[in-house]
């Protein structure tokens, strides 16, 4: 496993440089004609989305799972998952109005589509929050139960558009909107590079999690000698 | 390639963030394996 690491993360590095080639390109995907140049921060934009949903719903199984079975994997999974989760989220929210201010002249609207996924990094923020700063006991069944909670929003954020009038472009997958072939071409392969980094980067955090707990664990162990043992510590 | 200055901004401020959450990463791991080296000494 150690060594298959490097190999996914060459490769990976690989695909992303391909991937953002062709999305900046004009070899790669054609420049849309209304918008121009801009409209490439689509490939980046909708893959983030796409991946932080994902991860988010990877948070919910993992969350459920923990509260039937109590598994500290799935903790660990759900944690990682949300985190992650929240970084490609924040990039949704900073790349949009970046997309918004040359394309609609302004950098935010409080239409349902926006402030639905700016509700639902604030939901994901705050479960970050409460496993980082909560020293209870039952964090990690609270965090769980918040998780589910969270997912729920997911397809709310994402089928918005169907339900309410909005200045967001519809979804590029069942939502009834056309997008040229070479332009589907290069979204799909941004996303499957982003979903491997992605992947990747969950598998990194996922080891340095357990690593922190197997410390916390350690350090727990030797607190407990030393007060069973304060004669040996003493004359240590 | 194209050059745009919101495309730029945009492209950046991607890898700004994920370069950073990494580097977070990589410096809590260099923590732990300190921790635990110090905790087999």
């Amino acid at each position: 496993m150690k060594k298959a690491f490097p190999i996914l993360a060459l490769l990976t590095l690989i695909l992303l440089g391909y991937a953002g080639y062709m999305a900046l390109s004009p070899n790669g995907a054609p420049t849309e004609q209304t918008m121009g140049n801009v409209q490439r921060i689509f490939y980046y934009h909708v893959p983030s989305a796409w991946c932080a949903f994902l991860l988010f719903f990877i948070n919910f199984g993992a969350s459920i799972y923990y509260l039937i079975k109590r598994s500290q994997a799935a903790d660990i999974v759900a944690l990682v998952s949300a985190e992650v989760g929240v970084v490609f989220c924040t990039i949704v929210l900073i790349t949009g109005p970046i997309w918004a201010r040359p394309v609609w002249g302004i950098w935010w609207t409080w239409d349902m589509r926006l402030t639905s996924t700016l509700l639902l990094w604030l939901i994901y923020v705050s479960y970050l929050f409460l496993r980082r700063f909560s020293s209870s006991g039952q964090t990690a069944a609270l965090a769980a139960a918040l998780a589910v909670f969270g997912a729920l929003c997911v397809p709310f954020v994402y089928f918005s558009i169907w339900f309410f009038r909005t200045q967001h472009p519809q979804p590029v997958l069942g939502g009834g909107g056309s997008i040229d072939p070479r332009m589907l071409h290069v979204l799909l392969l941004n996303w499957l590079a982003f979903s491997c980094f992605g992947f990747l980067v969950c598998w990194a955090r996922y080891r340095v999690e357990k690593l922190q707990r197997d410390v916390d664990e350690a350090h727990a162990m030797r607190s407990l000698m030393d007060l069973r043992n304060p004669r040996q510590q003493r004359s240590a | 390639m194209t050059s745009n200055p919101y495309l730029f901004a945009a492209y950046a401020v991607t890898w700004i963030i994920h370069v950073g959450y990494l580097s977070i990463i990589v410096s809590r791991y260099a923590r732990l394996k300190r921790e635990i080296k110090e905790l087999k000494d």
